[in-house]
């Protein structure tokens, strides 16, 4: 049981950073639309992001495991999805080191994009046969979404990568900063519950995106060092810098509701 | 007051052919196909949604309006209740419904789970002369087109 919830909320948390680095673009965007489309990727990630909360939220109101609410702290009271997102602090979030990097300039932002929505759509297709239900559910929900980021993004990446000297450089530059960051995120966590393959995962997830990194005329680093620890808590400063802006109001006047 | 014992699911049908989706309001939220089921339990009436994209804003909305417009016809015991399994689809979107979205000056969806790159007919001049802007438009559930013989820009709603 333990372990389920602690699978849902890196579900949720990979989403809810995700989608709230994400829209950190909005109003920012290259151009008109792009902006929009971004803003729009971002508020699929925050949706998905509420709908694993509402499941972790259901999960640990039922459970009467009190060892795990006193490791977490502040769910000893009644769950809800904004305690969650709001009241954890950055070594309970369990996402990807990946999905809290700053967003840098457009083209580090699309890869990132490729990277984990290439990771999202095939981490779905499997999650929707998932034996928890709920799980299941969003994974077959999240999966259409999933699959527009990702043609949307490696779109992106092949035109900034096979495109003029300039945005190939910058491709390059954006593998630089993100390629390490890419090493956990087909790697299961110390609480897997076991619907996922991850060396399936990772073997469809290299193919694919050396697919699209070859069309994009970017080169794989050979055997590089990965960063990893995301999942497990250990995270850059970067999060908590992510979690004072989000978190700051329900920290400074609990409760509070717009 | 209404005692839903009292009242039939075809009458709590009609009604919800008068709730409109807040972001294109010429569709009903029957038209949408959002409305999965409507069951009746003794005093109480429960209605089954689903929505578009995980992170649509107007469910919250549309919840509400659902919930307004029963309450206006004397029901009191409401149960609104979210389903994501099995996911929705325009599949699921009534012919009815298409054919107000054009004559909204919105694409209607009409190919499966694909963004066409173009050749979506243009809902004013009804050429198929278009061209895909981008993939995401005002909304979520839309993308940009624009149609090359009237040069007016459009929206296209997607396939999903």
């Amino acid at each position: 049981m333990e372990a389920l919830i602690k699978y849902t909320l890196h579900l949720a948390d990979n989403a809810l950073i995700m989608g709230h680095r994400l829209s950190e673009w909005t109003g920012h965007g290259p151009v008109l639309e792009q902006d929009i489309a971004i803003s729009n990727v971002a508020l699929d990630y925050i949706g998905q992001a509420r709908n694993f909360y509402q499941h972790a939220a259901t999960q640990i109101n039922g459970s009467t495991n009190q060892k795990f609410n006193q490791s977490t702290n502040q769910l000893i009271h009644q769950s809800t999805e904004d305690t969650l997102a709001y009241l954890r602090d950055a070594i309970d979030y369990k996402n990807h080191l990946l999905v809290e990097l700053p967003n840098g300039d457009w083209g580090q932002s699309v890869l990132k994009i490729c990277c984990f929505s290439a990771y999202q759509f095939l981490l779905y297709n499997q999650l929707m046969n998932a034996t928890d239900l709920q799980i299941a559910a969003i994974a077959e929900k999240s999966l259409k979404e999933a699959t527009y980021h990702l043609r949307w993004s490696s779109e992106w990446v092949i035109r900034l990568g096979d495109g003029t000297d300039e945005s190939h450089q910058r491709m390059r530059t954006a593998m630089d900063e993100i390629w390490a960051f890419t090493g956990e995120l087909c790697q299961p966590p110390s609480y897997d519950p076991g619907f996922v393959n991850y060396a399936l995962l990772q073997q469809q997830w290299n193919e694919k995106i050396a697919a699209i990194l070859s069309e994009a005329t970017l080169a794989i680093p050979a055997d590089p060092w990965m960063q990893s620890g995301g999942m497990e808590g250990r995270h850059t400063e970067d999060l908590g810098y992510i979690l004072a802006e989000m978190q700051f109001l329900q920290r400074a006047y609990p409760n509070s509701i717009w | 007051m209404v005692v839903a014992g009292e009242i039939s699911t075809e009458k709590i049908w009609h009604i919800l052919e008068t709730v409109c989706d807040p972001e294109v309001p010429v569709l009903s939220v029957l038209d949408l196909g959002i409305v999965r089921d409507v069951k009746i339990d003794q005093d109480q009436v429960e209605i089954v949604i689903t929505p578009t994209y995980s992170g649509c804003p107007a469910m919250d909305m549309i919840s509400m309006n659902i919930r307004l417009a029963l309450l206006e016809h004397g029901l009191s015991n409401i149960k609104i209740t979210s389903v994501l399994s099995p996911a929705w689809t325009t599949d699921w979107m009534t012919e009815a419904g298409k054919q107000k979205l054009k004559i909204y000056g919105i694409a209607a969806p009409d190919k499966k789970f694909e963004i066409p790159a173009d050749g979506v007919e243009c809902p004013q001049c009804h050429s198929h002369n278009t061209s895909l802007t981008s993939e995401f438009g005002s909304t979520a559930c839309k993308a940009l087109y624009k149609c090359k013989d009237c040069l007016e820009p459009f929206d296209y709603f997607k396939c999903h």
